[in-house]
């Protein structure tokens, strides 16, 4: 009874590990620090979005006085 | 509608989801791989969209019981800000379909619906540049807006729930709690969600007031 429910478990545990092992994530972006580039670019045009945005608010404030 | 908060606080919030959205730990899972980071961008666009559609019937439904035009010209630079957020899901959602499932268009019935209430939006735009007494565009355009939202949330969040797709959340796919199923994505969701809902009603709130002023000013004229 104990080997089979080893058994058992020896085999679903390993079916899973495999399936992890075949989806390919960016971990080479990621571990070359290239990933940051891409989140700073990213950050870059929307900050300037933002300051444009609250550039914007202000002129409309001044007319509107 | 000109307090600075809550402006700063959507910035703050997108800004933080886009740091976290690259950055965090997604679930691994086959044919998305990285792009299920898409899910803190394509679909903060469709919540973006509905909040301000909504935000618009509301605004028609005042305008048809006060006559004030404040109330029309909300219902209008709502639902423009609203077709942006629009079709920026269109295109994003293009983008991320064609490496996911094959293809940018596969005639699925979400999409579709999603077309559909598309043309409806901009049919409120050609209708109302087709009238030109400024009552009579208010109040009908008011009217087919109460008609049209309805049926855009039935063509986006019913009717797909009801047949096959391929979408998620739709026919019979699991939700984003299957997907997400350790929470880690929830939270950077949510702030990407409010944050873009937050956005999107300041640009709308941007085009009102202008809109304003260049009503009396052509009022003084």
């Amino acid at each position: 009874m104990k080997n089979s429910l080893a058994a058992l478990f020896l085999i679903l545990f390993n079916t899973t590990l495999f399936a992890q092992s075949e989806i390919d994530m960016a971990t080479g972006l990621r571990s070359s620090g290239k990933i940051y580039v891409v989140v700073l670019v990213l950050l870059t045009i929307f900050i300037v979005l933002g300051v444009f945005l609250f550039l914007l608010d202000r002129r409309i404030k001044k007319l509107e006085k | 509608m000109r307090t600075s908060w809550w402006k700063i606080l959507g910035l703050v919030m997108v800004a933080s989801a886009i740091v976290a959205g690259l950055l965090g730990p997604v679930p691994v899972l086959p044919i998305l791989h990285e792009t299920i980071r898409n899910v803190y961008f394509h679909v903060p666009m469709w919540f973006a969209m509905v909040t301000l559609y909504l935000i618009s019937v509301v605004y028609s439904v005042k305008y048809l019981s006060s006559g004030k035009t404040s109330h029309d010209l909300m219902a209008v630079e709502a639902v423009n800000t609203g077709i942006i957020f629009c079709a920026i899901g269109l295109l994003t959602g293009m983008l991320w379909a064609n490496i996911t499932w094959g293809e940018p268009w596969p005639n699925d019935p979400k999409l579709n619906g999603s077309a559909i209430a598309t043309l409806m939006y901009l049919a409120y735009l050609v209708l109302r540049n087709a009238l030109e007494e400024e009552q009579k565009r208010a109040k009908i355009s008011a009217v087919y807006n109460i008609f049209a939202f309805p049926v855009m949330i039935v063509l986006l969040y019913i009717l797909p729930k009801m047949t096959d797709s391929l979408h998620p959340g739709s026919g019979g796919n699991g939700t984003f709690r299957d997907l997400d199923m350790n929470s880690q994505m929830r939270p950077i969701f949510y702030t990407s969600v409010i944050g873009w809902i937050l956005i999107g009603v300041w640009i709308f709130t941007l085009r009102y007031r202008l809109r304003l002023l260049e009503n009396r000013k052509n009022q003084i004229d």
